[in-house]
């Protein structure tokens, strides 16, 4: 073993670490290489958008490409906030409001139900049970056009309640606190019904907290989720103030068509929430994420 | 389009048949509540989201099918009933709707016979590369997963500009080693099919590579181990241990991909709007521009219902392909 093992085995790599030292230096060389083009490739398209949306008009669409403005300039941020016919900042306001009120709504809705389906017993559980599951198998694409009907009845086309409330819906957010509430242990809660504690109390006060990281997880995910979604908002909200900001994004690129700079500025604006976000929180996602893989 | 919660929740789905079968069903350890008695309280919790759940999920899947069987335009007050001629006119090559519609479903087709490969091998060569211990793993990791936090919006105006015939990054840097640099990424097949899954492969590597990278640590080192000793060499020890021992989140995650490729609209709405022609248009693309856009309604729920078959159908095969096979 050499000593580079881990110390639990269950994060062991492969045998390559039981290799010579001469070749796991080499080995390791070339891991590094391969890392950090590939990290290169990544980035730097996120790179060159932020640096363009700090070019002048006609140096965003100039030649050669340059990767530090000549006269950095705000022109573009300037330009973008504003423009009458793309009001990027409102956008921005509706994004924040419609991602924030659906993660809410995802994660007070989820956790009621999640937690009858893990912690109790009663009539009828398997049926509603199966009925969620077997909608996991239903292509969301069957849903768009009735939605769309439900929707306008309830006279909410073309408001941000059209994007915060039916696609919190969806059947993750029980799953995915169910699966967390049944690794609790059950002594606490039956500790809290010695005390004369109800299902309510209990729910609130010993189910909740002890489900923080998985509640924070969720809200992450419900937030990422709909600040980023493009479709349903591009056919639900119509005018341009009630738009979120991929929506607008659209908007904005059918007004300016080859306007770099300014595409660049709004799409920064609409990366930045979230870019921020995951630096914070970059363990809370993608634990989340690495975990909708396994099972269990 | 698709979003992790999506790509999660679509995951929750190759647990069904453990939660169908093997998971026993946990006995109500608080006594005294007996089931009669918390039958009216788990529902009073459920109650929220079930009104959600029926009114968002339920009612439409079924309303949908409803309207499929009527001429249902959303700005004439008449929506008379036609049976299944929605659905016989998809499969009439004389009808207006034929080839626009299987054109569209051409286009997933091809998107999601070049993109799920290399979705499923790429990430998966990352995460061997990151499945051991080293300094600035997580850094990496975190650098990979980035892209897939931005929207398709994002994404797809960013690349439209690298992608730029004239003024874009790609042509550029192509033409500076040697190759064409004069290549319209966005406007002529196949390189808009080229440009299309790239940047789809560039925005959500990272989510596949994380999911294998979890799969991979759980696969015990024992096994890795025992291997060693019967004398196996590194390809036999992928071949015989890494493998089987990722089946699981393998089948996940091609089901997953394939759902999400299937699901392909951003992409094309705004790096190709289609073009040439209507070459990239998606069959997603169709649907909601005939139904959102244009208001046929019958027409698009009617392809929405097809479109939905064609994929249960795959994740049957997906299913099948990766069941447990017995020895």
């Amino acid at each position: 073993m050499s000593t580079a093992a881990p110390p639990r085995p269950t994060t062991q790599g492969p045998p390559t670490s039981t290799a010579g030292q001469g070749k796991k230096g080499s080995s390791n060389l070339l891991r590094y290489g391969v890392l950090v083009v590939l990290g290169v490739i990544f980035i730097s398209p996120l790179v060159f958008m932020l640096v363009t949306s700090f070019k002048t008009r006609v140096e965003a669409a100039g030649l050669p490409p340059t990767w530090i403005p000549k006269e950095p300039t705000t022109q573009a941020y300037d330009s973008v906030l504003n423009s009458e016919g793309t009001p990027v900042l409102q956008w921005f306001v509706n994004s924040m409001i419609a991602a924030t009120a659906h993660a809410a709504l995802v994660v007070a809705t989820a956790a009621l139900a999640a937690y009858p389906l893990a912690r109790m017993e009663f009539r009828g559980k398997k049926i509603v049970f199966g009925l969620i599951i077997a909608t996991l198998f239903v292509p969301p694409v069957i849903l768009i056009i009735p939605n769309y009907l439900i929707v306008g009845e309830l006279a909410w086309l073309d408001t941000l309640t059209a994007v915060i409330v039916p696609t919190a819906a969806g059947a993750f957010g029980v799953f995915f606190l169910r699966q967390f509430f049944l690794s609790l242990p059950a002594e606490l809660e039956e500790a809290a019904v010695l005390d004369g504690a109800n299902r309510w109390q209990i729910f609130l006060k010993v189910i909740l907290p002890l489900s923080k990281p998985a509640l924070v997880t969720l809200a992450l995910l419900a937030f990422l989720t709909n600040w980023n979604d493009f479709l349903w908002p591009v056919y639900v909200l119509f005018s341009p103030e009630y738009q979120t900001l991929p929506a607008g994004l659209s908007t904005l690129q059918s007004a300016n068509n080859v306007r770099y700079d300014l595409l660049m500025a709004g799409a920064v604006i609409a990366s930045l929430p979230v870019l921020l976000l995951y630096i914070f929180a970059q363990r809370y996602i993608i634990e989340g994420v690495s975990r909708s893989g396994l099972k269990g | 389009m698709t979003t992790a919660a999506d790509r999660a929740a679509a995951g929750d789905a190759t647990r069904i048949d453990e939660v169908a079968l093997g998971e026993p069903a946990k006995p109500a350890r608080l006594e005294g509540t007996g089931v009669k008695a918390s039958t009216g309280v788990a529902y009073l919790f459920l109650a929220p989201y079930l009104l959600l759940f029926f009114a968002f999920v339920i009612a439409p899947a079924v309303y949908g099918f409803w309207i499929s069987l009527h001429d249902y335009d959303y700005t004439l007050p008449g929506r008379p009933f036609v049976g299944i001629d929605n659905y016989v006119k998809l499969v009439d090559p004389d009808s207006v709707i034929f080839d626009n519609f299987w054109s569209g479903m051409k286009a997933t087709g091809i998107f999601v016979l070049f993109s799920v490969p290399l979705l499923l091998v790429v990430p998966l060569i990352v995460a061997l590369v990151m499945n051991s211990k080293f300094p600035g793993r997580n850094f990496f990791r975190a650098l990979y997963f980035a892209p897939y936090v931005l929207g398709v919006a994002v994404v797809a105006v960013l690349w439209r500009f690298l992608l730029d015939t004239n003024i874009g990054l790609v042509n550029q840097y192509m033409g500076k080693i040697g190759l064409p640099d004069a290549t319209a990424w966005l406007t002529d097949t196949p390189a808009a099919w080229v440009a299309l899954v790239g940047v789809t492969v560039w925005w959500t590597l990272g989510f596949n590579a994380v999911i294998y990278l979890a799969g991979l640590q759980d696969i015990p080192a024992e096994l890795y181990e025992a291997a060693k000793v019967d004398g196996a060499n590194k390809w036999q020890s992928f071949r015989n241990v890494t493998l089987p021992g990722l089946r699981p989140v393998l089948a996940f995650v091609t089901m997953v991909t394939i759902i999400a490729s299937a699901n392909m609209f951003g992409q094309s709405y705004l790096m190709t709007r289609g073009a040439p022609g209507t070459e990239t248009r998606t069959a997603i693309y169709f649907i909601a521009d005939t139904g959102l856009r244009n208001f046929q309604m019958g027409d698009a729920a009617a392809m929405s219902y097809v479109l939905t078959v064609v994929l249960m159908l795959l994740s049957v095969g997906v299913f099948w392909l990766f069941r447990e096979r017995k020895a």
